[in-house]
């Protein structure tokens, strides 16, 4: 009631207009000219004069108490009222009294009141609400057509439009509809068309999602849909609001997957803006590389070249990397683009540039000849890990192309020693035996320096390791060696694994406007799969698993006691009331269905061990008092099947040990393990404690 | 659903808390948020974070935020719900508690923690959202907005928008605008006023050649109305600017708005509620019917390393500032400007010349010599002497024009249908403005 009580009654300031300047005809937009500052009213035009007398005499015929008393009389008022409303006037004026009206035992009077209801309710949706009692008491009528009435008119008592929040929830509502047929499926989607064209994003992002699914068999209408809401997802990217723009980004993204083309003529509207905070620009180039195609690929390059050099190196790396991966389609350009970059002497840009190379040679070994001709140089201005190994990787494979590849070599042998990335190490020992392979004169001597230093003074136990392999290897033969070092040098089928075909819409229609695609997709199913527990039972949302970790089980503990709801799909329902003497009745009436005996020492408080059991819900029925010689205590448990554990814990201090016995109420052994398994840890974990 | 909102201040203190459906942590998930957020690496986007690990009851948590005004506006929710819904709800929150509290900042949040919570209440229901409606609200709303200094007309002298975060924020926002719109629910000697914006984000991007390469305009009609509600139906009509008829590539009105006479006579009508409304929001891209508002003649000779650069500025500008960033370890700048009292000056590796007024149709010149260190190593590896070394440019300016915006489109009456109530006519102020949202220009 509250949500209606909120309808505001907009309609109310037309109602006043009306009545004051009743007969002033309604004004032509010429005379909006020249008078611009002054202040004009406008009222609808009214289709019969003296409407305000007629309305003023039915409503005092209608709160005469002797008409009302007359029921045939009352009634040919009311007919009055809606003869008026049929041809045109405005009876909305009445609405109180005709409320009022409704009240009564003569069916014929009740029938027409609900009409009038229906017609004016939305003008007057606080007046409405008056009439809802009595449709309520209506409800529960003996009579079965009054009842039948009141409700249908309940239900087409249309008080209010949607605002926008409520049009985002009903579409999201919606999407549980299936249905029944073609025709109606299409029905739908006309019906929901103007939503597509709503000023909120939300609406528009909910209407598109219902669309997609609602057509999952009609792939040409998602893909209209997806046309329709090109605008709207356009608009939202140049949002001023930063966070709504990042969001359709994503978005934008998602859609690239199955349709590449679709947003390659906006590729401008991608182009970063030097104020833009860094996670948005990650996403545009993120984007640009996705739409690239034959007709944008000159200008996205040259946008891309522009942030090659940018001030964050972060950003700068992120747009070589997007070099990097269009060059897999447009090789020539990119390659280009790239040797110039090494040009520049940046530390930042040219480990990125070889580690780009690098890639690209194994995927696209046209490209390695122009590679190798622009890496020589490069070892200047490499220093990190990551760039090493590339350039030295680089330089193995393709050593026989570039002729100052033992010398570069070279130079990273003789500073092994203050060489502080193992895997830098790593990569020239092989590295330098491929090379050897192909020019044995120039690698020879440093090739045995390095496999000297490698096993006689090297800390680090894998390049070691090769070392000592390498050299075993070169014991047994050349011919050996190279049957094993001498790999492919590329390999063009490894992109189209990492390039997976275009992405059917129904794919990912679900999560279209939601988290997901904001995410992505691999991080959204690490994230549901740490929460899948919490999400499996809606109707019992605060059962919680074992493992719960309360303030009793310290941090040492929590590897072994979240184990537990892996193994096992045991949930324990919290709050389980059972009588002492249902417990008692059932615990005769079953056999043990399990026992068993732990280890526990010195002290005990069982004040402790009732807290931590209720952490994992279960509950104590009774238990002896502290100090109590042997100690006694009884369990109940309950879990989300309904199935019972009833325990007995019985503590013999003579002997250091707890029996543990356990009745079921029905024999499921898979479950009783879980709950043995769950006891088991709770009293071990007490007794670490006191320990 | 959402779960909580609050609001933090820039520096991570919470100024406002609020739990909706008590199935979440506690006050601590506000300092968690803050925690995440400062600790975020940098490739990663804080606009929607999720909590894993740690303590239970938190886990599984989205945080939904947006930055208005210096504020942090976040939204904790554990379902996986609309991400457009939930980021609207808060711009739509932003414009609400600014609507009622006069502006949106730490001050006036602090000083209206009463109003704010009761705002709250009404439009969030067990985190299901029942309105947010400026005029609906106003039935429910009891606690009166505290002001820090009474409205004066006389605080308009300053040309102010309400709500366009222009780059310098510093015309903005006028006081006039900024106050709230309830608060003199009993003051009879309430202005009337209506208050309509035009304002246009330019975003351009041209080659070194000079030739355009990007336009891009979003426009947005706004209308903030301190009308007493119910009285009066209010019409803005609309006409095009220039010859037959302004071309927008994309629009979108309010619901609100009626479209009846807009295809025949350009007239939109409509009754806003009190408060801040976008009638209308339209986008432009590549042809603009009038030229550019600024040219930019860059050049630059690098064997003398030195650059001129000429600006020509259509309209009357303000705030102009030219953002060069130059090339690392430049170690001195000399400067050559078209009127002495103007000043470039060098600043976190770019220089900056900022222009606080320019007439339109002047033409200024600015000569910067500066001394780059070469890059090491051998010549000839490097670039031939004529290209620009790394780190130069390009070349962006912001700027704002009052009075002028670069669709063309411009409002031409603001006409109120009003039902005088003892008040005076109402007063009406009409503003078009232009900011660059990235104007650059590649060297």
């Amino acid at each position: 009631m509250s949500q209606k009580k909120r309808q505001k009654p907009v309609v109310w300031v037309e109602q006043i207009l009306l009545k004051m300047l009743p007969h002033q005809d309604e004004e032509e937009p010429a005379s909006y000219r020249g008078s611009s500052g002054s202040c004009l009213v406008t009222i609808r035009k009214m289709p019969y004069l003296g409407s305000e007398d007629v309305v003023k005499e039915l409503k005092k015929a209608l709160c005469n108490p002797h008409i009302q008393a007359d029921r045939l009389r009352y009634r040919n008022v009311i007919q009055r009222v809606i003869r008026y409303m049929t041809q045109g006037l405005d009876m909305s004026g009445v609405f109180m009294e005709m409320v009022k009206a409704s009240a009564t035992v003569d069916i014929v009077q009740k029938k027409l009141v609900y009409l009038y209801m229906c017609t004016y309710a939305p003008l007057k949706p606080d007046l409405a609400l008056l009439a809802i009692n009595t449709l309520c008491k209506d409800c529960s009528d003996p009579n079965p057509m009054v009842r039948g009435l009141a409700l249908r008119s309940m239900c087409s008592l249309r008080m209010s439009k949607l605002d926008q929040w409520g049009q985002a929830e009903v579409l999201n509502f919606l999407l549980r509809y299936q249905p029944r047929s073609e025709e109606e499926l299409f029905d739908i989607l006309n019906l929901l068309d103007s939503f597509l064209k709503s000023g909120s994003p939300g609406v528009v992002m909910g209407a598109t999602k219902l669309f997609l699914i609602l057509a999952k068999k009609f792939p040409h209408v998602q893909t209209d849909v997806l046309v329709r809401v090109k605008g709207p997802l356009l608009a939202a990217c140049s949002s001023e609001s930063r966070e709504l723009c990042f969001v359709a980004l994503c978005h934008v993204r998602q859609i690239l997957h199955s349709l590449p083309g679709h947003f390659s003529s906006h590729y401008k509207k991608f182009f970063c803006s030097y104020s833009e905070p860094h996670y948005i620009k990650l996403q545009k180039v993120e984007v640009l590389c996705e739409l690239v195609n034959d007709e944008n690929v000159q200008q996205v390059l040259e946008e891309l070249r522009g942030y090659c050099t940018d001030v964050s190196a972060d950003f700068a790396q992120a747009a070589i990397f997007a070099i990097g991966s269009i060059a897999r389609t447009y090789t020539d350009q990119c390659v280009q683009i790239l040797t110039e970059l090494l040009g520049l002497r940046q530390e930042h840009i040219t480990t990125v540039v070889v580690q780009t190379f690098r890639d690209l040679v194994w995927l696209c070994p046209q490209c390695t000849e122009a590679v190798c001709q622009a890496l020589p140089g490069c070892e200047e201005n490499i220093q990190d890990s990551e760039g090493k190994q590339a350039l030295i990787w680089l330089l193995g494979v393709h050593g026989e192309r570039i002729p100052n590849a033992p010398y570069v070599l070279e130079d990273f042998v003789e500073n092994v020693k203050s060489e502080t990335f193992p895997a830098v190490k790593m990569e020239l020992l092989t590295a330098l035996l491929r090379l050897f392979l192909s020019r044995p004169a120039e690698c020879q001597d440093m090739l045995g320096r390095l496999l000297y230093y490698c096993i006689e003074e090297e800390k680090d136990m894998a390049v070691r390791d090769r070392g000592l392999f390498y050299y075993r290897l070169l014991l047994v033969g050349i011919d050996e060696v190279k049957r094993i070092l001498c790999s492919p040098k590329s390999d063009p089928t490894l992109g189209l694994l990492e390039d997976p075909a275009e992405r059917p819409v129904n794919s990912w229609a679900s999560d279209f406007n939601t988290l997901v695609p904001v995410y992505g997709k691999s991080r959204w199913a690490t994230i549901s799969k740490c929460h899948g527990a919490e999400r499996c039972g809606p109707e019992l949302p605060k059962t919680s698993s074992f493992a719960a970790s309360g303030p009793l089980i310290p941090e040492e503990n929590k590897e072994r006691v979240q184990e537990v709801p892996d193994s096992g799909t045991l949930m324990l329902v919290p709050n389980l009331q059972l009588t002492a003497d249902y417990f008692e009745k059932t615990w005769l009436s079953l056999k043990v269905a399990h026992q068993q005996v732990l280890p526990w020492q010195g002290e005990f408080h069982p004040d402790t061990l009732q807290m931590a059991l209720q952490v994992v819900n279960i509950q104590t029925i009774a238990m002896s008092r502290a100090g109590a010689r042997p100690w006694k205590a009884y369990l109940s448990a309950q879990d989300d099947t309904g199935c019972l554990f009833l325990t007995e814990l019985l503590w013999k201090p003579e002997n250091s040990e707890m029996q543990i016995s356990v009745k079921q109420n029905e024999t499921r052994t898979e479950t009783l393990k879980s709950f043995i398994s769950v006891l088991e840890t709770v009293i071990g974990t007490i007794e670490e404690i006191k320990s | 659903m959402i779960s909580q909102f609050f609001i933090l201040s820039s520096k991570g203190d919470p100024l406002i808390y609020k739990d909706f459906r008590g199935d979440s942590g506690g006050r601590d998930v506000a300092e968690l948020f803050y925690r995440k957020l400062t600790g975020l690496p940098g490739d990663e986007s804080p606009v929607v974070m999720v909590t894993t690990g740690g303590r239970r009851h938190h886990e599984g948590r989205h945080f939904i935020h947006i930055r208005h005004s210096g504020l942090y506006l976040v939204v904790t929710t554990s379902e996986n719900v609309s991400p457009f819904g939930l980021l609207e709800l808060l711009s739509r929150l932003a414009t609400l508690l600014g609507d009622y509290c006069g502006s949106l900042g730490e001050g006036t949040i602090s000083r209206n923690v009463a109003l704010v919570y009761e705002l709250l209440d009404e439009v969030l229901d067990y985190g299901y959202v029942q309105t947010t409606s400026t005029e609906m609200l106003r039935n429910f709303i009891q606690t009166e907005a505290v002001v820090s200094k009474p409205f004066s007309l006389f605080d308009l002298s300053s040309v102010g928008l309400f709500g366009a975060e222009t780059q310098q924020s510093k015309v903005a926002p006028s006081s006039a605008a900024s106050r709230p719109v309830l608060s003199s629910r009993s003051d009879q000697s309430q202005k009337n006023e209506v208050f309509l914006d035009v304002v246009e984000r330019l975003s351009v991007l041209i080659a070194s050649n000079g030739s355009l390469l990007k336009v891009d305009v979003q426009g947005e009609i706004r209308l903030k109305s301190f009308l007493p509600s119910g009285s009066v139906r209010r019409e803005v009509s609309l006409f095009p600017g220039y010859g037959p008829g302004i071309r927008v590539d994309e629009v979108s009105f309010h619901s609100f708005v009626n479209l009846d006479e807009f295809e025949s006579h350009r007239i939109l009508r409509l009754q806003p509620p009190q408060g801040e409304l976008t009638v209308m929001r339209y986008q432009l891209s590549d042809d603009l019917p009038s030229p550019l508002p600024f040219r930019l003649f860059p050049s630059v000779q690098w064997d003398r390393g030195s650059g001129r650069s000429t600006l020509e500025p259509k309209p009357r500008s303000l705030n102009v500032r030219l953002h060069l960033p130059l090339p690392r370890g430049v170690i001195s700048l000399s400067q050559e400007l078209s009127s002495p009292e103007q000043k470039a000056e060098l600043a976190e590796g770019a220089l900056r010349w900022d222009l606080p007024r320019v007439q339109g149709g002047s033409q200024l010149s600015g000569l910067f010599q500066m001394d780059v260190p070469r890059p090491p190593g051998p010549p000839s590896h490097g670039l031939s002497t004529s290209a620009p070394p790394l780190g130069l440019g390009p070349a962006s300016l912001s700027f704002e024009l009052p009075r002028h915006t670069c669709s063309g489109l411009q409002v031409r009456f603001l006409r109120l249908a009003f039902r005088p109530c003892g008040n005076a006519n109402p007063h009406k102020w009409v503003r078009h403005l232009s900011h660059s949202d990235a104007y650059v220009i590649r060297i």
